[in-house]
């Protein structure tokens, strides 16, 4: 699996850490505790095309938000988390 | 449909008439209109569900739908370990019910599933792990599970071609548990298939469960198939690897992720590895079928995945291990790799337990873990589907349990299952 990251190029995967499921939000402090466990804990965990938080940790260490479906591995986009937010 | 008695005398008679006289193992039926209980996935934990359905708890009408068929997802995906050397006071008791059930099942379903106590050795490579190692051994004992501590001089004389002094880690000794060891994984769901359908549970193979059925009342009536609107009071569900995509049918989101795991098998060599070996300073573990195939595998890829294959990083950092461990592994070739999707939850132990709907139950979050949990995740499950009540080694498997606090947290690494 290659990366193509916005700063760096294309990458190998390796050299990213992956931090999951980017649509997770957190919640306000005054939506209590069943909200924050399902934003701790749940996840929608899609068979098909989702948005993932990944950190080049070997490269310019940016935080992305790369598109990629969990079916085939196929990387659909990538772009800079702070400019793309599903 | 009674099945043919397995034995000595039959094979004997069958080899007298050409082996022309065997019937299938198990009948595979058509859908009825509606079950009291229907079972969704026939893998292992499936099977093992409905089998005990039938014979523990006495239930007549169970059905047992496979989207695709027996013995070809996980089942046939999994390294075949059988164990229960865990720490925690809720998984210990579990996994120890599954071993002692594996330890009778060959009798208890007339099949040859090879279950083989080869013994389970975990490595450790400093003092710091050494006392870590004690820990769980002791843990196991208080619960009355066989554990026993070795040091480098025992080690040595189990596997003498392990790297004792390898510059970054030295073996100092390991935990083995001589009750574990190894079973044939397809005989396993093969068996059970075979003892379910012998007692009536009807196996429905090429359907695919596509939806729920629910009444005004948000109660589970039926499910929708790739065959047709099946009827039942209950629904299980034991579709480990994709738990949250059936959830979703029932609009429910669950605390998992589907990761893949890679495991591989060598050539086929004379025997050599005398058990299951696990390498402590990372992640790896090996031993070797009957074939002669040095089965092993390592940590999961890391990111979530449904592809049922996996990427070259994992595979070079376990050949890597492999290396570390035992250096002549690197004069065998590499015959196969493959990967299997594992549900891994928030805490690394598995969920057996009603769900929010009413009329549908969940058995999942097996992890790396499902394989040698088959029997007991069968039994236990059973037992929540027939009384409604769960049995007393999983009643801490809730599915509620994350946003209660009490979780059953066997390796500490928080909310993150690719570290699971």
């Amino acid at each position: 699996m290659m990366i193509n990251c916005p700063h760096c190029g294309n990458r190998d995967s390796g050299e990213f850490h992956v931090r999951g499921e980017a649509a997770q939000r957190r919640p306000d402090y005054s939506e209590g505790q069943d909200a924050f466990a399902e934003y701790v804990y749940g996840r929608t965990n899609i068979a098909g095309i989702q948005h993932e938080h990944w950190y080049h940790v070997a490269g310019c260490r940016n935080w992305l938000t790369v598109e990629r479906d969990t079916r085939t591995h196929a990387i659909i986009s990538v772009a800079f988390a702070r400019e793309a937010r599903p | 449909m009674s099945a043919q008695h397995y034995s000595i005398f039959a094979l004997a008679r069958q080899a007298l008439a050409k082996h022309r006289g065997w019937t299938p193992a198990w009948h595979n039926a058509a859908p009825r209109e509606r079950y009291d209980i229907i079972v969704i996935g026939g893998g292992g934990h499936g099977l093992a569900t409905a089998y005990y359905l039938a014979k523990v708890f006495g239930q007549k009408s169970v059905a047992v739908l496979e989207k695709g068929w027996i013995g070809g997802g996980n089942a046939g995906r999994n390294t075949t370990i059988i164990r229960s050397n865990y720490l925690t006071p809720a998984n210990i008791p579990f996994y120890e019910m599954s071993l002692k059930l594996w330890e009778g099942l060959e009798q208890d379903l007339n099949y040859n599933a090879m279950v083989s106590q080869r013994g389970v050795l975990n490595l450790f490579h400093s003092d710091e792990q050494r006392d870590a190692h004690e820990r769980r051994g002791n843990a196991m004992r208080l619960h009355g599970v066989d554990a026993e501590l070795l040091d480098t001089a025992a080690v040595r004389k189990m596997a003498s071609f392990l790297d004792f002094e390898n510059a970054r880690f030295p073996i100092y000794g390991g935990l083995l548990q001589k009750r574990g060891g190894t079973a044939r994984h397809d005989a396993v769901v093969w068996g059970f298939a075979r003892a379910a359908a012998a007692l009536g549970v009807d196996i429905i193979q090429n359907c695919e469960v596509t939806g729920f059925v629910r009444d005004a009342q948000g109660q589970i009536t039926a499910v929708e198939t790739s065959r047709g609107q099946i009827g039942a009071s209950k629904v299980g569900m034991a579709v480990a690897g994709n738990s949250s995509r059936v959830a979703a049918l029932a609009d429910l989101r669950l605390p998992i992720e589907s990761h893949v795991l890679q495991a591989f098998v060598s050539e086929g060599l004379k025997p050599v590895v005398p058990g299951v070996i696990t390498f402590g300073a990372g992640h790896f573990y090996i031993s070797q079928s009957d074939k002669g195939g040095l089965v092993f595998g390592g940590d999961l890829d890391g990111y979530k995945s449904y592809a049922q294959r996996g990427n070259l990083p994992i595979v070079e950092d376990v050949c890597e291990e492999a290396m570390a461990l035992m250096p002549m592994v690197g004069r065998a070739r590499l015959l196969r790799s493959w990967g299997g999707i594992m549900d891994m939850t928030m805490d690394g132990s598995p969920i057996i337990d009603r769900t929010p709907v009413p009329g549908l139950y969940f058995n999942g979050g097996w992890c790396y873990g499902g394989f040698k949990a088959t029997p007991a995740s069968g039994w236990c499950f059973a037992h929540l589907l027939a009384r409604d009540e769960p049995h007393p080694v999983a009643a801490a498997h809730r599915l509620d349990r994350f946003a209660a606090g009490h979780l059953i947290d066997e390796k500490g690494a928080g909310a993150q299952p690719n570290l699971q």
